[in-house]
């Protein structure tokens, strides 16, 4: 951490860059919230450390419309969703400087407590693999690192950077489980079942709109769940129908774009596993038009938006 | 509602304006029968159908949403159908996957001189949807009972 620090307040102060996007602490341990520094003093609130999940990619299209370069901290997965926003034309790359920080899987917050620890204070970093030791008020606790990582994390893609200016701390590979393993579980359910499943899960959701707010390919300048009519400014209340079919349209409209970050589940403050839904699409665009990696590249053409002339029909059985 | 015998589906038909409506038409025309629940909506390419259209008639009461299209490579504007192909394999996959049963969608490619193909389609389409009684999934996505 102290490195990010020291590089960061280089660069602030030979005027490189005029401000720092990074994490800053928040109400808990547990909780580091992304945050904009602008002044080389101010860079004592920032903190990195084995909570900060948060993708900062996203960020970049506000940074990009201010004066002046941004210091963006973005994690190898991160990368992947920094450029596709570059490939969407919806961040200069030329206004960004980019230091890819190493990673060694994050933590979530939230399973601390499901794992009978409450009142976090403090906590040790160690890496993937090893025993997290938490300091809570009612003393020193511990728990597997690896049962208190994020979902993504035991997805994780790899500990490359697919775009950097510089790389600062090292990074490892933290799979230790099957991406689809759960989509396929659900595939194989009786349709009752399969809904069964579905409406236990989204009857939890509020409507918060915090997995749209945070996904990084969420991000159109007017959002079909924010106007009932279309080129209308208000922020309206949605119809009865947006509130039920919200969930499947969100995914929609990032099929194809979505890097499955997982930023959608870790913000839900209910705990739906909405990850799910991106791994659905994801999954069926690898099985029928080739392997996809969003953001991987910069050049490869989007499965929504090319064809060919023999693709399967549409049709489960069919498909 | 309640499922009797003669329970009858609502089934939403998407008619590409240049060979689908046509081929309904040509059905019309030369007296093939299908079903009176089949509400044709006519759309200018089969590629003008957003997500959204399948899921509000779903919403709006439909037991049964089919797409209708020129064959791939007939299209008027070249291209469309390929674009609304790829599309609808998502979204009804994705509609199979939250427990609404496959047999509820379906696209079919008819030409406007396909007349009795139209007919065929749409009367196995309301048999296929009959079977599977009405649809009250979608709306109740979010709502426990």
């Amino acid at each position: 951490m102290q490195e990010l620090i020291v590089k960061a307040r280089q660069l602030l102060e030979s005027g490189e860059v005029s401000r720092v996007l990074g994490w800053k602490k928040g109400e808990f341990e547990y909780d580091p919230e992304p945050a904009f520094f602008e002044t080389a003093e101010s860079l004592d609130g920032f903190v990195y450390n084995g909570f900060c999940g948060a993708n900062l990619s996203k960020y970049m299209i506000e940074a990009g419309k201010k004066e002046g370069k941004t210091l963006v901290f973005l994690k190898p997965c991160d990368s992947y969703s920094y450029n596709q926003l570059l490939r969407e034309h919806r961040v200069d790359r030329e206004k960004a400087y980019i230091i890819g920080v190493g990673c060694k899987g994050k933590l979530s917050g939230n399973k601390l407590p499901f794992e009978g620890i409450l009142k976090v204070t403090g906590a040790d970093y160690p890496d993937a693999q090893q025993t997290l030791t938490v300091q809570t008020l009612y003393g020193t606790e511990t728990v597997a690192y690896q049962d208190a990582m994020l979902e993504r994390c035991h997805v994780c893609k790899g500990k490359e950077h697919v775009v950097y200016d510089e790389l600062l701390g090292e990074s490892c590979d933290t799979v230790d489980a099957d991406r689809f393993a759960e989509v396929e579980r659900i595939e194989a359910m009786s349709p009752a079942e399969k809904f069964a499943f579905f409406q236990e899960e989204l009857s939890k959701c509020i409507r918060c709109n915090a997995c749209r707010n945070v996904c990084p390919a969420c991000s159109c300048r007017k959002c079909v769940f924010d106007s009932t009519a279309f080129d209308s400014a208000q922020k309206a209340n949605t119809t009865p129908f947006e509130e039920k079919m919200f969930h499947i349209i969100r995914a929609f409209h990032v099929a194809g774009r979505c890097t499955d970050c997982g930023e959608c589940s870790r913000v839900c403050p209910q705990g739906i596993p909405l990850h799910l839904f991106n791994r659905k699409f994801i999954k069926d665009i690898n099985a029928l038009y080739g392997e996809y990696q969003a953001g991987s590249d910069l050049e490869s053409k989007a499965p929504l938006t090319s064809f060919t002339t023999d693709d399967a029909e549409p049709g489960v059985g069919r498909g | 509602m309640p499922v009797t015998e003669n329970w009858k589906p609502t089934i939403v038909a998407f008619c590409c304006n240049w060979c689908s409506y046509a081929g309904a038409d040509l059905a019309g025309s030369s007296r093939l029968a299908y079903p009176a629940d089949v509400k044709i909506i006519k759309v200018p390419c089969s590629c003008r159908v957003n997500p959204m259209f399948v899921l509000r008639a779903f919403e709006k009461g439909a037991d049964g949403v089919i797409l209708c299209g020129c064959h791939p490579g007939d299209c008027h504007y070249s291209t469309g159908n390929y674009y609304a192909r790829r599309r609808m394999t998502l979204l009804f996959s994705m509609l199979d996957y939250l427990g609404i049963e496959d047999g509820r969608t379906r696209v079919e490619w008819v030409s406007a001189a396909e007349g009795v193909k139209f007919s065929e389609t749409m009367n196995s389409f309301v048999e296929t949807v009959r079977a599977l009684g009405p649809s009250v999934r979608l709306g109740d996505l979010r709502c426990k009972n």
